[in-house]
């Protein structure tokens, strides 16, 4: 029997004609079923107009409606409010699929359903449950939508595009802002838009199930329902590989648009009411004219006149321009390749710029920047010479290699010079840019602190654009929209993903284009100004605040931050093109003799081909773009390293000094210990993750002792947290945590009989200076949720061991072990345990011991050979070279000795602090700040894991210290993104402001 | 563990080159700074001139709460101020990634310094602190800095807590005011209990409410007057309950949800956007275990900490002593609850921590945040048919990843009726993404 006789046989018991309407975040859906035939449907998006929506498709349904009485009720996210408001009855969406799965398809296991902005999965067997996408989950659609947006094409392009793809990327699956921050630099490399396009896809998969799943796994009778499902044939198809479902088992129903509308539709025929065509259609519209109450803030303008005093008081801040055409003399070429957009400058030698361009990379740089190049050397007479060039964002490297520039620089120098052109009284730079937002504060003529936005709050810029293409306006026009709504709507000021959710907000409660339009701006600028840089007042930035960078080129956008700061700011008329300007300053500064910039001859030769490997240099495999310029210059990108880059163009690394690196040092140390397996009776599986980083010899020692044979997991990659992700019960978890369910996985898999992971609400009690010795709740009871939510650890033949145990007390730690290992094996004497503890508390101690003399090496070491020295400050764990993403190379590469936070925070006094000091791993990073602030051979950058709630404590505490030093604060925060770039900016911004604040004592 | 000397910077060993050369860079180089102590003191003075503002987490607890200071000489006032103008300005003041409660509660307190109601040089704040291994415990220092930025560094901020953190020579709970102070968590818990179950059931709108406030104020007047001996506090108990179930009430029992979470966002309607509140318009019966429970499972965690490692062997008495008092009292107000055989009351704490022992979810030794606690009210909702539950957590709330959300999937496979939402609470979560999932936990509810 299929769907339709089953419609038809539901139809025959209840009612004969019924109707369903299901508004979603970005749709409308409606149907109307007669006697088991779908007589009308439609699906449309409804821009935010919803009531009116509502109307216009009842209307469209009127011949099949008119005359006659009929059962019907309302669905969707956006449903809720209007059916209140018409006062007609409505169900919840995701149990709307739950109805339609029982009449249509019974035999369905599991419901994946994508909708604009949400994702639901609904189990049916075994107790039905219900998952839908959280507070973080990001969009799924929307989602979809944004990443065309990104590759500058169109859904049904995007699809063709999977199609053809011949590899597939690790893109971060957790929220679009993520996974953008993935996606950019691999535009930016040039990796094929064909694989990009299917990564696109895998990484709303791979959301789907850890996500959404959390602990169950997707298999059987699996039914796809809504509308990306629905169009997007590449999704389909990922979906099928990755859950392994036949063709049988993966069900993609025609009717999988309308879906949630059917179940509204069914729904209806259970409530008593009948409507006719009018009684309905005059419900809606009556509704459509109901009050709101979204809360609201004041407009961004009064009326036109104040509008205009705005207008004329920022077009002050000009800078002067003339012709190309005609001009002989030098000049200097300035590239800013951003993550979205590019922008040339051309300027002569006093500044007066020549010619400019700002506008989307359409996913290759190289080809923009090839564009603009040629129409200079076109429009320029022969007089032109171009006497220095420079290059600055996320593709400065592929741009100066592609074209021969003859310098690159951080981004954040390049608008502190553009801005100090500008004003050489400036004391704070904001750009937000397409996805970045950069603040720079000055004091004393160079760079005091830099702060850039976290992953999870960018996307500033271009989701504003997204949003008006999704709205169906183009970006200008949107802008424009807001300036004088008269009811701008409040959309809080998180990250971008959690406006999503409160556009939809102010969508159910009827706020239009335009207060919506004007919300956006204020949210960005609330998002930027209490999100990002923690103000209260102007006071706090400066009292000569430069804004920069296309997003302040938005007047509503402006407007929102003057009125939020209640002060006025200078945005220079370039305000997009600071970035190229500053690189051209920087060009002019350069002072080559002959610039290499490539020549209107050479660019007419010019050619460009990108193809990508694997690097299998070291386990980090990461994957690399060769890029091939004028057919033969070869340039990697993707590397982490420079022997990955070597390795990729088939030349011999040298095996030439390393800098010391107690990252590295441990690593391979614990490595060592991995190897030094043993023999026994029984083997003892313990997962390389959160506290074994630093207990492991501890454990690895009692265990030996007591004649186990131990099997430790390596080090932490994405094929690892990819074994676990089915059993992750909380999304939001950190990523360290999140990875021992891969690694409880591995150690499955080699056959160990037991696995060991205790539970340690203390730690060692490392100092009496602190307030308590705590670990901090995830790394002292994660156990429990994997002992809960992984069937394997319950398979007969292994053994979970995850005892309460005091590891800073031996007897009681003894005490303790024997009681676990008796229960589990049997035959321990408490004399021999509590040897073993001895021992292995022996052990620890001894390692520690190492690891700071090894620390007192590397310190003398750099001072000997006159290095700088980086603290990199983290917890035990962030060694994993999964984890820390390879941060310790790259700071290493850039000429910093690095010791780890244990090594030094012994070498001073305990560090007073002004926060509840109770946990041991916490306590170190005060102290190391200390060490730092008391020498000046010292950075420190502070490693912070996405989702760490105490380091909101932390990281506030250890810039304090490091500031009343006189010191610079560096924060990286790292996840399970793959992406150096911005912690790129980030350290090169670091050692720029070094460099000038050295240059200066000179 | 010691190892090493502190002056020779720690690695403990003579051949270290690394630390001589540290020594000499130490003597050359700079001076240590100290840490700014930005702690103001309470003075006993200020106990007589200034206003102690308080947060309300729980709106009838904390009236009854207010007369003990009150009576013991506190000028204690509750803050009203609510809605989105308190949390925008937690925000404004408080690190994001902070959790939600400190946004909440400072966010608060800002507001209502800012308010010009107060004068600032005149007035100190009061919050109730844990003193777990869980953020939550650095409210106070979040609070400080949330202060100074906002220009009121001169406020001093007094907390309760008995964890012996931050001590004040102006402030000090005495054993008469915890025992009073938990007489009347007595009090507002059997209160919360009752008007959970009448209200959404009565038949004369608003009779419920009236009869709260006429009970509240009955029993701020009694406080004020002294009148606290136990006896006298079972007899008002008894009363309260006899005046609750003459409420005329609807014959139909309601879908009952369950309320566990976050102490905050649990109790808090600030915090929890109005939750009961809305399930009340949904026509649901809450059910919310008691404030009792959690300062229970504060005072047993200390027994925990001998069990299971070996600490606090000195004083392990006394808190075996406090335990027993508590269960005594909690057995008390079961019992009155019940002995009508109109309203249902919930475990004892003998039956909660079997719960969690038996039922194998969460190990006993989780005692961070609302640790086994959380848990275990979940599981006991469910034993007491109330299989629909919504879990509060902040967004991000470290412990709730492991006794909330962790625990789902355990609980669901010993009780597969079990109904649970899992709510985030931030200040930019939407409401109609709250909502949207507690429609679905309905829905199911009624299925």
């Amino acid at each position: 029997m299929d769907w339709t006789e089953r419609l038809q046989d539901y139809c025959k018991l209840h009612s004969g004609f019924l109707m369903g309407l299901d508004i979603g975040s970005t749709t409308a859906k409606i149907v109307v079923v007669e006697d088991g035939k779908i007589l009308f449907s439609k699906y449309e998006r409804h821009f935010s107009q919803v009531r009116q929506k509502a109307v216009e498709l009842t209307q469209e349904a009127e011949s099949f409606l008119k005359g006659r009485t009929f059962t019907a009720s309302i669905s969707g996210s956006a449903g809720l409010g209007l059916a209140k408001a018409a006062g007609l009855p409505f169900v919840q969406e995701v149990f709307a699929t739950g109805q339609v799965v029982e009449v249509l398809e019974p035999a369905t296991d599991v419901v994946v359903e994508l909708g604009g902005e949400d994702a639901k999965v609904i189990f049916f067997r075994g107790g039905m449950d219900e998952r839908m996408n959280g507070s973080c989950a990001g969009g799924t659609g929307a989602f979809i939508d944004q990443m065309a947006t990104l590759l500058n094409v169109s859904v049904e392009q995007l699809d063709e595009l999977a199609l053809k793809h011949e590899r597939i990327y690790p893109i971060a699956s957790r929220c679009g802002v993520f996974a953008k921050s993935d996606i950019q630099p691999l535009l930016n490399q040039g990796a094929k838009k064909e694989d990009i396009a299917a990564s696109v896809y895998q990484a709303v998969v791979d959301q789907t199930i850890a996500g959404l799943a959390q602990g169950r796994r997707i298999e059987g009778h699996v039914m796809f329902l809504g509308g990306p499902l629905f169009y997007c044939q590449g999704l389909r198809d990922r979906f099928q590989q990755t859950l392994k479902l036949s063709d049988e088992d993966a069900v993609f129903p025609e009717y999988g648009r309308f879906a949630v509308a059917l179940g509204a539709a069914f729904y209806g025929t259970g409530q008593d009411a009948r409507y006719t065509y009018e009684q309905w259609l005059s419900a809606l519209e009556n509704a459509a004219s109901v009050s709101t109450k979204t809360e609201h803030a004041q407009p961004l303008f009064e009326d036109e006149a104040e509008y205009a005093a705005f207008l004329e008081r920022h077009s002050r801040a000009k800078v002067p321009a003339r012709d190309l055409e005609g001009y002989t003399g030098k000049a200097y070429l300035g590239i800013d390749c951003g993550s979205t957009t590019t922008k040339l400058v051309l300027i002569d030698p006093e500044g007066t710029i020549l010619y400019s361009y700002y506008g989307n990379n359409k996913g290759n740089p190289v080809d923009v920047v090839r564009e603009h190049l040629g129409v200079i050397y076109e429009k320029a007479d022969a007089g032109l010479t171009i006497a220095g060039s420079a290059v600055t964002g996320y593709g400065e490297e592929l741009i100066q290699r592609a074209f021969h520039l003859d310098g690159g620089l951080v981004e954040t120098m390049a608008h502190y010079s553009a801005a100090r052109f500008f004003n050489p009284d400036v004391d704070f730079i904001m750009d937000i840019g397409g996805q970045d937002m950069k603040c720079l504060s000055i004091r004393n003529d160079s760079i005091d602190s830099i702060i850039l936005n976290e992953a999870c709050s960018s996307g500033c810029g271009s989701f504003i654009e997204t949003f008006a293409r999704a709205l169906g306006y183009p970006i200008a026009e949107f802008a424009k929209l807001g300036l004088f709504s008269r009811n701008p709507v409040d959309l809080g000021s998180r990250c971008t993903v959690f406006m999503n959710s409160s556009v939809k907000q102010a969508q159910k409660d009827g706020a239009d284009v335009t207060d919506i339009s004007a919300g956006l701006s204020m949210s960005i600028v609330k998002n930027a100004l209490f999100k990002v840089l923690r103000v209260q007042s102007a006071k706090d930035l400066g009292e000569h605040i430069v804004v920069q960078g296309g997003t302040f080129l938005n007047d509503a956008v402006l407007r929102s931050f003057e009125r939020e700061l209640g002060a006025e700011v200078t945005r220079p008329a370039i305000a997009g093109l600071m970035g190229a300007f500053g690189a051209a300053l920087f060009a002019k500064k350069l002072n080559v003799e002959t610039s290499s910039t490539v020549s209107a001859e050479e660019l007419k030769t010019f050619t460009h081909t990108s193809e990508t490997v694997t690097c299998n240099g070291c386990t980090n495999h990461c994957p690399l773009t060769i890029n091939t310029f004028f057919g033969d210059e070869k340039y990697v990108s993707g590397n982490k390293c420079e022997r990955g880059g070597l390795l990729a163009l088939g030349k011999k690394p040298e095996t030439a000094a390393k800098l010391p690196n107690l990252y590295r040092y441990k690593r391979e140390k614990l490595l060592k210990l991995k190897a030094d397996r043993g023999e026994g009776p029984y083997t003892i599986g313990i997962p390389m993750s959160l506290g074994v980083f630093e207990l492991a010899p501890m454990w690895h020692t009692i265990f030996r002792k007591l004649g186990f044979k131990v099997e430790m997991t390596g080090f932490s990659d994405k094929r690892i947290y990819t074994k676990g992700q089915y059993t992750i019960p909380s999304d939001t978890a950190c990523y360290p945590a999140k990875l021992m369910h891969g690694h409880v996985e591995s150690l499955l898999e080699k056959g160990v009989d037991a696995v060991f992971y205790p539970c340690l609400t203390y730690n060692y009690h490392e100092s009496n200076a602190t307030d308590n010795f705590y670990n901090c709740p995830v790394v002292a009871y994660y156990s429990e949720v994997l002992n809960g939510n992984m069937d394997s650890l319950h398979q007969d033949g292994v053994k979970f061991l995850y005892p309460y145990l005091a590891v800073n007390d031996k007897k009681q730690l003894a005490k303790g072990l024997c009681e676990c290992l008796n229960e589990a094996f049997g035959g321990f004497a408490l004399s021999a345990v509590e040897g073993a503890v001895e021992a292995g508390h022996k052990a620890y101690e001894d390692w520690m011991t190492d690891v700071r003399e090894e620390g007192g090496k590397a310190l003398a070491w750099a001072r000997q050979n006159g290095k700088r020295i980086m603290v990199l400050a983290g917890r035990p764990y962030h060694v994993d070279s999964g984890i820390c993403q390879g941060m310790d190379q790259l700071i290493e590469s850039l000429g910093f000795v690095i010791v780890s936070e244990d090594c030094v925070s012994n070498l001073v006094t305990p560090q007073k602090v002004n926060v509840l000091n109770q946990w041991v791993y916490h306590a170190r990073l005060y102290n190391a700040a200390k060490y730092v602030g008391l020498h000046d051979d010292c950075q420190l950058v502070q490693l912070v894991s996405f989702g760490c709630g105490l380091d909101a404590i932390t990281t506030d505490e250890v810039r304090a210290i490091l500031e009343r030093y006189g010191k610079l604060y560096t924060q990286i925060k790292i996840d399970e993104i793959n992406n150096l770039g911005a912690a790129k900016i980030r350290l090169r911004s670091l050692v720029g402001a070094l460099e000038e604040r050295e240059a200066k004592w000179r | 563990m010691e190892i090493g000397c502190t002056s020779c910077a720690g690695c403990g060993l003579e051949s270290c080159s690394g630390c001589e050369e540290d020594k000499k860079y130490i003597e050359t180089e700079k001076r240590e700074i100290e840490t700014p102590d930005n702690r103001v003191i309470f003075t006993k003075e200020m106990k007589k001139t200034y206003t102690l503002l308080a947060p309300t987490m729980l709106p009838m607890h904390f009236r009854l709460f207010q007369e003990v200071f009150r009576k013991n000489g506190y000028n204690m006032e509750l803050l009203e101020n609510e809605g989105r103008k308190a949390v925008d300005c937690g925000v404004k003041y408080v690190h994001n990634d902070a959790c939600y409660p400190s946004i909440c509660v400072i966010g608060q307190f800002i507001d209502a310094l800012q308010s010009g109601k107060y004068d600032v040089n005149k007035v100190a704040v009061i919050y109730m602190q844990t003193g777990g291994g869980c953020r939550a415990s650095n409210y106070v220092s979040l609070m400080r800095k949330a202060f100074a930025r906002a220009g009121f560094s001169q406020v001093p901020i007094v907390t309760i807590n008995i964890a012996g953190l931050e001590k004040h020579p102006g402030f000090k709970v005495t054993v008469p005011m915890y025992r009073d102070l938990l007489n009347c968590c007595l009090y507002a818990d059997l209160m919360m209990t009752l008007r959970n179950q009448c209200r959404v059931r009565e038949v004369k709108k608003g009779q419920t409410d009236a009869l709260c406030d006429h009970w509240v104020k009955k029993l701020g007047k009694e406080i004020w007057d002294g009148k606290m001996k136990y006896s006298r506090v079972k007899e008002n108990m008894r009363r309260m309950a006899a005046d609750f179930a003459l409420i005329e009430r609807k014959p139909e029992q309601p879908v009952r949800v369950g309320i566990v979470g976050e102490i905050y966002v649990k109790y808090s309607p600030l915090g929890n956007n109005y939750l009961e509140e809305f399930l009340y318009k949904e026509g649901a019966e809450a059910v919310v275990p008691g404030l009792l429970d959690f300062m229970y499972y504060c005072v047993y965690n200390n027994r925990l900490d001998f069990e299971l490692y070996g600490m606090r062997s000195d004083s392990r008495l006394i808190w075996k002593i406090v335990c027993n008092y508590f269960e005594k009292k909690k057995n008390d107000l079961n019992e009155i609850i019940r002995e009508r055989g109109v309203f249902y009351g919930f475990s004892s704490y003998a039956h909660l921590l079997e719960l969690a022992k038996e039922k194998h979810c969460v190990g006993m030794g989780m005692k961070m945040g609302e640790g086994w606690l959380l848990t275990s009210e979940m599981l006991e909702l469910c034993e007491m048919g109330v299989s629909n539950i919504v879990c509060c957590q902040p967004f991000g709330c470290l412990p709730n990843h492991i006794v909330g959300k962790g625990m789902m999937r355990p609980i669901k496979a010993r009780y597969p009726e079990a109904n649970i939402v899992a709510i985030d609470f931030d200040p930019g979560a939407s409401r109609i993404n709250q909502e949207n999932r507690l429609k679905l936990m309905m829905s199911n509810a009624r299925k």
